[in-house]
């Protein structure tokens, strides 16, 4: 069963991106999203005994890897309950990406390398959150890697298209250079790469340490640092984040994919994955808080004012991660996987809304020049309606009525209070204000989309049309999820400390202290996310609906603010004056400099030039003048003697 | 005395000198007897001659010291002997089916050709001053008239006329050498000089005789500063007289220099060796710059020759067995390298005739694929590209210099070797790469054979010919120590 889940996607891959062309496009559609079905429907009959029962975890050898000295690594595929929870998101989440894809798609002429690059994507994904030991999750985590190069860059006719495309990957080596570090030197330290027999080892480096530049660095602590950044750079964590909202160049379902389900909660997954190992640093676990929260923060403030509907869902995207790490930091790691889990719905649903949204403008995605397509496009405004009350947490304290991201991120604010001292503190409030940010700018985007008068010109808006059902049956699904995947998992992920750590067995670090504290925090806790919610709504009612002109006035009062976040911090600009001015002029001086000029016309051409000149002297030399040859002899010979005499030492 | 000539047996590490002394006296009252249409029957007949005289060296080895110590038949004598016949026997195959057209078509060629593989036996064998001057002479004065053999052609002559006096002087250096020996050691035999050497003082007399002698030898095999008249004779000569100059007599001569610098100076090694290693260093380079600039396919491989030549003297000038054994090895495959090669050249005829520059042969590889493609082989093998046979030959030199640490030798060579591979490719670009402008006739039958025989050798040297090829060069090398 598991070895389907994981192969099929990569059969479908295989199929549509090798056959593709012979077997025309609708069929690559339909066998990628047939195996891509059969992936989640088996994912959940793997993932429900867990949810229910507590069946214990196995693993399935696929074959013997690596074998090299001391190295043996076996290709297993790990089935326990993080892994189970990760493929009913992944292959759901793909699944109906891909069936909505059908749907957006239509009109592509490469439609079928589109769903051979989706189906890759959702295999490396797979087989990233099936490792059973480091190297098969460096396979994974580089696979899903190419995969969104490849899919960012799908329309590889766009200049901006390729730059994202690159970026996106070039950043995500320098995370992925930290995770090989990581990985490089956890086979120093412990001499294995298995996770179990990682964890094993665990007790007994207590307090070793690694010689570094004359400093002794203690050894847990760094490599958690190295593997962070890894996740930094895959779940576009601040400093490492900037790939990610230029990586909306591709098409809008791959948005969703590497969002809500693949890619982005690699890093979230690969942390809780190592739960046992980051417990015992606790540098390390600081280290991830304080980029969560800042991550949280930072990203809610830039999509504030964004005007480009996918972008402003990718900066939501960026600081709903915060949140996660935030959740794994304090040590709820539960918690951090609960907002993964509902997250996938309720972004997902996001991205496909805008998608649909986008569709029915023919590739309009300013919100500038929208406005008012509620009474056009009203299924998919009601569906977007659900996913904003999901994503900006609505619902009751105290009672099980709410959406879906209601339950998962009021647990982790709570933890993070819980967590208490002052970086808990600074996590709490960093939260709070990004939830009150990220209920406005959620607010935001209704209005500025759905409501009001439309600024869009005449003909689009009269051609605005609802998608087709193929679109709309995903979004029916991930609706429901957004609904209801918080309150019936809620019991299992943070309700009860033994409850939790019964499901999660010995798959991850459940800490009950934290979860115990987390359900006794003042009542003012409860309910800070959710008035900061409320205040977030009323704000962006006001400001866009009953005051259409207050931004505007904002704007031109504050200028300064405005084009600090409307520059996302300035992030780009730094990145490009501190890394990529210095390499590109490293570059130049190298290829004209040293390659062009030194090696090639100074050493290749002058020493060709300088053979020629010596062949011109040679050639003189023969002259067809029988006297100047026979010179040449008695000249010659007159030499060997002198030489001859000479280095013989008989001139004396 | 008279007990040598007792018996005709006693004679018998001779019997090839002789059998070519009575078969050039055969041929030459044949031919004049004979109509002036059967040139080519006296051809055969020489070539059929000459194969009886290599299967006699080979088949039925007969050795020792004759004619009172002047003339030795030892295993390296066989070795180069075996080689000198196989390149003339290869030279006037490739006369045939061109003969008329490079006006070789008289009896006389073979004749010629039969007399100076005859000085260039006696030149092997010799084991004293007088009978190498014989030797010498004999094969010099049959060259220089095969080198104007085209008389009407202006060429020709001038190539002929240069050949005959620059070898004159080059003879009077070697006369005055050896009179100077013979002053000095009061000896005219080799191994009686150097007894006479180790006794005595080595003193600038026998340095001079030496220097003179070697500068002789020198421009025989056209190493560099006497190598001047190589490339206005291989050019003005007739093409398959060129190939035959090319291999044949510079196999004798190189075996020439070979017996008297380990025979006659041995006890002096050091001297000789600063010679040839000035001279080996001097044709690498200068041949390697030089052949740059030509535009003439003979030319080039004139030049080509006398860097070959440089090659084969950095095996010599270790002065040791394996040096030895390499500059046989060398020399077996430099043989089959320019038989190829001229084989090629000869193959090319188009409608104004031979192709005479680089540039004729643009465009080979599509009209003539086979011939480009072995003449592309030729040119890597010259360059010394693994795993052709111009690799193992170079190899086995630099091999020798090394153990011989003589490690700057060893490098000069390699960076000149570098620089050759320039030209030598430039030949297979315009053959590969460059748009043809004429087209060629289908090669005789007997040239494509010779080209595939070469070429085999040359492809497969270290899978077939190689091992033994080397056992024999060890053995006949050995004979020297």
């Amino acid at each position: 069963m598991i070895q389907a889940i994981v192969f099929l996607p990569l059969l479908g891959a295989l199929v549509a991106g090798l056959f593709g062309s012979a077997i025309g496009h609708r069929p690559a559609e339909i066998i990628t999203t047939a195996l891509l079905g059969v992936a989640a429907l088996f994912s959940w009959i793997v993932f429900i005994p867990f949810w229910l029962g507590h069946p214990e975890p196995y693993s399935v050898e696929v074959m013997r890897w690596v074998v090299v000295g001391d190295l043996d690594l076996r290709w297993m595929l790990r089935v326990d309950t993080l892994t189970a929870i990760m493929l009913v998101v992944v292959t759901t989440v793909s699944s109906l990406v891909h069936l909505y894809s059908i749907g957006y798609m239509h009109d592509d002429p490469h439609r079928a390398r589109f769903f051979a690059y989706l189906s890759l994507f959702t295999f490396a994904m797979l087989m990233l959150v099936t490792a059973d030991n480091f190297l098969q999750m460096f396979f994974g985590w580089e696979g899903v890697g190419l995969a969104s190069y490849l899919l960012i860059g799908f329309w590889y006719t766009k200049p901006s298209a390729n730059a994202a495309a690159m970026k996106a990957f070039v950043v995500n080596r320098v995370g992925d250079f930290g995770f090989a570090l990581g990985i490089f030197g956890t086979f120093y330290m412990l001499g294995t790469l298995g996770f179990d027999e990682t964890f094993a080892a665990l007790p007994a480096m207590e307090g070793a340490t690694i010689p570094f530049l004359g400093a002794n660095l203690d050894a847990i602590t760094v490599l958690c640092l190295l593997l962070f950044m890894g996740a930094m750079g895959k779940s576009a964590q601040f400093l490492l984040h900037t790939w990610l909202p230029d990586a909306m160049e591709g098409p809008t379902p791959v948005s969703a994919l590497i969002h809500a389900a693949t890619m982005v909660t690699a890093g979230v997954f690969m942390v809780a994955r190592l739960s046992p190992m980051f417990e015992m640093s606790e540098t390390a676990t600081l280290f991830v808080i304080y980029i969560g929260a800042i991550t949280a923060f930072f990203a809610a403030t830039v999509g504030l004012v964004q005007n480009d509907i996918k972008r402003v869902i990718a900066y939501s995207t960026c600081s709903q991660l915060g949140y996660m790490f935030v959740g794994l930091g304090v040590g709820a790691y539960s918690a951090g996987i609960f907002h993964l889990f509902t997250h996938a719905f309720f972004k997902a649903l996001l991205f496909l809304g805008a998608g649909s949204v986008i569709h029915a403008m023919h590739h309009e995605q300013d919100m500038r020049n929208m406005g008012g397509i509620a009474k056009k496009i009203p299924i998919t405004y009601w569906l977007m309606i659900v996913g904003t009350l999901a994503l900006t947490g609505v619902g009751i304290p105290g009672t099980p009525l709410g959406f879906a991201g209601f339950f998962s991120k009021d647990a982790i604010i709570e933890s993070a209070y819980a967590f208490g001292g002052w970086s808990g503190s600074f996590a709490f409030w960093s939260l709070v204000i990004a939830a009150l940010f990220t209920s406005f700018y959620s607010w935001r985007l209704i209005h500025l989309t759905f409501h009001g008068k439309t600024r869009a010109d005449h003909h689009t808006f009269d051609h605005a049309h609802e998608s087709p059902n193929v679109m709309l049956v995903p979004l029916y699904v991930l609706a429901a999820g957004a609904v209801l995947s918080g309150v019936l998992f809620y019991g299992v992920f943070f309700e009860h400390a033994e409850h939790v750590a019964e499901f999660f067995g010995v798959s991850l670090v459940v800490d009950a202290h934290i979860l115990e504290e987390a359900h006794h925090v003042p009542t003012w806790v409860k309910w800070s996310a959710t008035a900061a919610m409320v205040v977030g709504f009323i704000t962006a009612w006001y400001m866009y609906i009953r005051r259409p002109e207050a931004p505007k006035e904002l704007a031109r009062e504050h200028p300064g603010l405005y084009q600090f976040l409307l520059n996302k911090w300035y992030f780009d600009e730094l990145y490009d004056a501190i890394f990529v001015k210095p390499a590109r002029w490293i570059g130049n001086a190298l290829w004209k400099g040293f390659d062009d000029w030194f090696v090639d016309q100074t050493i290749v051409e002058g020493l060709g030039r300088r053979v020629r000149q010596v062949t011109d002297q040679v050639t003189r030399l023969q002259s067809g003048y029988l006297y100047h040859y026979a010179f040449a002899m008695l000249i010659g010979v007159a030499a060997l003697i002198t030489w001859a005499i000479a280095a013989g030492g008989l001139l004396g | 005395m008279v007990s040598e000539f007792a018996g005709f047996a006693s004679l018998a590490p001779a019997y090839p000198e002789l059998l070519l002394a009575l078969g050039a006296l055969v041929l030459l009252l044949m031919g004049v007897l004979a109509k002036k249409e059967s040139a080519p029957w006296i051809t055969g007949i020489t070539i059929g001659l000459l194969i009886g005289v290599g299967v006699l060296i080979v088949a039925a080895p007969s050795e020792g010291v004759i004619f009172a110590g002047g003339y030795i038949n030892d295993g390296f004598a066989r070795f180069m002997k075996a080689l000198v016949v196989a390149g003339s026997v290869f030279a006037l195959i490739l006369a045939v089916s061109n003969a008329e057209a490079h006006g070789l078509n008289k009896f006389e060629y073979p004749v010629l050709v039969v007399l100076a593989t005859l000085g260039m036996f006696m030149m092997i064998s010799a084991n004293d001053l007088m009978n190498l001057y014989v030797g010498l002479e004999l094969q010099s004065l049959a060259l220089y008239v095969v080198a104007a053999f085209k008389r009407d052609s202006s060429k020709a002559t001038e190539a002929g006329l240069k050949y005959f006096v620059l070898g004159a002087l080059s003879s009077g250096m070697l006369l005055y050498g050896a009179s100077l020996l013979y002053g000095f050691t009061g000896h005219t035999q080799l191994n009686e000089i150097a007894q006479a050497i180790a006794l005595g003082d080595r003193n600038a007399g026998v340095i001079f005789g030496l220097v003179f002698v070697l500068a002789g030898l020198a421009f025989k095999i056209s190493a560099v500063p006497f190598h001047m008249w190589t490339p206005d004779v291989y050019e003005g000569a007739p093409t398959p007289v060129t190939a035959f100059f090319a291999s044949a007599p510079k196999v004798a001569a190189m075996a020439l220099v070979i017996r008297v610098v380990f025979d006659a100076f041995e006890p002096i090694a050091q001297d000789w060796q600063q010679v040839v290693i000035f001279i080996s260093i001097a044709s690498m380079v200068l041949a390697s710059f030089a052949a740059i600039g030509q535009k003439n396919l003979k030319r080039l491989l004139a030049y080509s020759s006398i860097g070959h030549v440089g090659f084969a003297l950095v095996g010599l000038s270790a002065g040791s067995l394996v040096g030895v054994e390499g500059v046989a090895i060398y020399m077996a495959i430099y043989v089959a390298m320019t038989i190829g090669t001229f084989a090629c050249i000869l193959a090319l005829r188009n409608e104004d005739g031979y192709v005479e520059t680089i540039d004729d042969l643009a465009g080979l590889a599509q009209n003539r694929p086979f011939v480009a493609a072995m003449l592309a082989v030729f040119m890597f093998s010259l360059v010394g590209l693994p795993p052709l046979a111009g690799f193992f030959a170079k190899w086995q030199v630099f091999l020798a210099a090394v153990e011989a640490q003589l490690f700057i030798l060893a490098v000069i060579g390699m960076l000149a070797s570098a620089v050759s591979a320039f030209y030598y490719l430039r030949v297979v670009k315009v053959m590969y790469f460059d748009e043809p402008t004429q087209t060629f006739a289908l090669p005789a039958i007997e040239l494509r054979v010779v080209i595939a025989l070469t070429g085999f050798l040359v492809i497969t040297y270290y899978f077939t010919i190689g091992a033994p090829l080397s056992q024999w060069a060890h053995t006949a090398a050995g004979s020297l120590f």
